[in-house]
């Protein structure tokens, strides 16, 4: 068991909104340190929105979210601003900044964080864009670059400070599926390596069995969360909704009494 | 091609037999079931059958139509056996049914009074003013932040901006200014030239380019240019979510992207407008020479002692803000701009027009000021 470990990340209570508009309500979850933690759900249901308020880009309508124990919400802002050193966020689309190369946008974080010289931050960034199988692409910019490319020097710049939490926003939508293979491996391998605690957006099937310790299940019609667990065990979950998206609307069977 | 038709005969228990022959195509109309339909409403019948048993070809035209008459049926209460349809087009249909209309998913137009669209205008206008003072007030607390050494941008990005606000501008400063005093020289030597006062064209030109027209054309031909450019930027990169991957690394996006912007335009506006001026002033003298036998020497003598430092002064105070407004207006737009690339566009243009509102009101009040002190 790994009850005596505080978690990475606590949701509690969590309601999401866009003014009146109430997206997601009564979240609660907790993400353990080290795991690869699913939040998942059907389209448009608030994944994004929930990545979004666990990192600060939104704030909760109501409820909290700890990172490590401390409330980041009610956090101030040098101490947020100190918790956000410790995640790397990884956006949909890549978010690269285009004016710069590659090499420059995994040492702009390095460059606001640290003392490092410049000699110093490039050695460091080739090294991060070496882990993500990018060697060679330091000085291209992210419009000559494929965009299974760009999805990896997003990787590598989110992970430029080694933080202890990897957030990624649908790291294999629009990949073909040998890219989105390469793209779990190497989510696998650094965990594996850093015992970084990741934390994936996605609705990809395949993906989620590959990489899943843990998962969240949101659905839109109740506006809230459905289940928590290991993924592969949600199979077997008393929701029919819940199998139904596990099993791509092959299980319809409502047998089951709800858990 | 096999004529097509509709049409309906009465049987026994209130049944109406819908009988359908030929070809139903989208090249054509789409099918016709008025006369069902008259039939329908004249007098009701209990249940609805179909006997397709003659239809040649069928496409979506037929599926369409049947959607619809179907819908009149079922407001009527009329009971419809589609057991005489054919089967692909049975399937199609019930496809069309399989998800019921979501409620509240329809959109009605709904008629706004004058009132109301009045009133939300205005509520606009209001927030419109409050996020746009909210906004020189946070370009004020960055330009502190940066006399504290506290904000952070990128030397690069300053130095390219400087090039893009500064020496990328000179060609169509240059052309616009030439223009603008050559159009200056000769409106005003036709007026003068009947007081036999030609030589006041110097006046002329060498007051209205270094008092106004410098610093306006310069920031106009800016606003069009690089404001713009500003907004377009930073829209883009609200669109892609960079924004975002700045706030996350506690970067403050506005220390980054806008005072760098803001900084650049307005050194380089002063510097255009300068430029501007003397460029102006040889586009008058272009004039003067060819056309009113005025010499060179003679030229520059009458606008040397026409133009003091203090009209120099007035025209680089004023160049100076507007090109904090025209920087303020573009990165304004840019970091309102919505999630779209519609939105970026709306908010490039847009860009354009608050910039120069801006530094048209702006020129008024510098004007209404300069007067009362006397400068």
């Amino acid at each position: 068991m790994r009850v005596s470990v505080p978690a990475a990340i606590s949701v509690r209570g969590l309601t999401m909104a866009y003014g009146d508009y109430v997206v997601m309500r009564d979240l609660d979850f907790d993400i353990h340190p080290g795991d690869i933690f699913i939040i998942m759900g059907g389209s448009g249901c608030g994944k994004s929105t929930l990545m979004r308020n666990m990192v600060g880009l939104e704030e909760p309508a109501a409820g909290e979210v700890f990172h490590g124990g401390k409330s980041f919400t009610r956090a101030d802002e040098i101490e947020r601003r100190r918790m956000l050193r410790s995640f790397g966020v990884m956006y949909q689309g890549g978010a690269l900044w285009t004016a710069m190369t590659l090499a420059e946008n995994v040492g702009l974080p390095l460059g606001e964080y640290t003392e490092l010289s410049a000699a110093e931050i490039r050695e460091v960034a080739v090294l991060k864009l070496a882990l993500v199988g990018l060697r060679g692409f330091e000085d291209h910019l992210p419009s000559e670059i494929s965009g299974g490319m760009q999805k990896r020097a997003a990787i590598a710049r989110a992970m430029a400070l080694d933080p202890a939490i990897l957030f990624l926003d649908e790291p294999s939508a629009g990949l073909d599926p040998i890219s989105a293979r390469l793209l779990d491996d190497l989510i696998l391998e650094l965990r594996a390596s850093l015992g970084t605690t990741v934390v994936i957006v996605t609705h990809e099937l395949a993906s989620i069995f590959t990489v899943a310790d843990d998962s969240v299940f949101l659905d839109p019609a109740s506006k809230t969360m459905l289940a928590v667990g290991n993924p592969r065990e949600l199979r077997d979950h008393g929701d029919p909704r819940v199998r139904r998206f596990l099993t791509r609307g092959e299980d319809t069977s409502e047998g089951r009494a709800l858990a | 091609m096999a004529v097509s038709g509709i049409s309906c005969e009465r049987g026994a228990d209130g049944l109406l037999l819908v009988r359908l022959t030929g070809t139903f195509r989208l090249a054509g109309h789409l099918p016709d079931f008025e006369g069902v339909r008259r039939q329908l409403a004249s007098a009701p019948p209990r249940r609805l059958a179909y006997d397709a048993s003659a239809v040649e070809d069928w496409d979506g035209a037929l599926v369409a139509r049947l959607l619809t008459f179907e819908e009149t049926c079922t407001a009527a209460r009329v009971e419809v056996d589609r057991a005489g349809l054919p089967e692909g087009l049975r399937r199609l249909l019930e496809l069309a049914q399989a998800v019921p209309e979501k409620e509240g998913a329809r959109r009605s137009a709904r008629h706004v009074p004058l009132l109301e669209r009045v009133g939300s205008a205005t509520l606009r206008l209001r927030d419109g003013t409050t996020v746009f003072i909210g906004f020189v007030g946070e370009a004020g607390l960055s330009v502190g932040r940066m006399v504290r050494g506290q904000a952070r941008f990128r030397r690069s990005d300053f130095f390219l901006l400087l090039e893009q606000c500064g020496g990328q501008a000179l060609p169509i400063v240059t052309l616009i200014s030439f223009l603008v005093g050559l159009i200056l020289a000769f409106v005003g030597a036709i007026q003068l030239e009947q007081f036999g006062a030609e030589i006041y064209v110097a006046n002329l030109v060498g007051i209205a380019m270094v008092r106004e027209m410098g610093a306006m054309m310069g920031a106009i031909i800016m606003a069009g240019r690089t404001g713009a450019a500003f907004a377009a930027q930073l829209g883009t990169m609200r669109v892609t979510q960079e924004i975002d991957a700045l706030e996350t690394l506690g970067l403050a996006p506005f220390d980054f992207l806008v005072l760098p912007r803001m900084l650049a335009l307005s050194l380089m506006m002063p510097l255009l407008t300068l430029y501007a001026d003397f460029v102006g002033i040889a586009g008058g003298a272009f004039v003067s020479v060819t056309m009113l036998d005025i010499g060179p020497q003679q030229y520059w003598d009458q606008t040397a002692s026409a133009i003091g430092l203090d009209d120099f002064v007035v025209g680089l105070v004023k160049s100076s803000v507007f090109g904090v407004l025209v920087a303020i207006a573009g990165c304004l737009r840019g970091s309102q701009c919505g999630n779209s690339s519609a939105a970026v566009g709306q908010a490039a243009t847009s860009a354009v027009v608050t910039g120069i509102v801006l530094v048209i009101v702006a020129d008024a009040i510098f004007t209404v000021i300069f007067n009362a002190i006397g400068v």
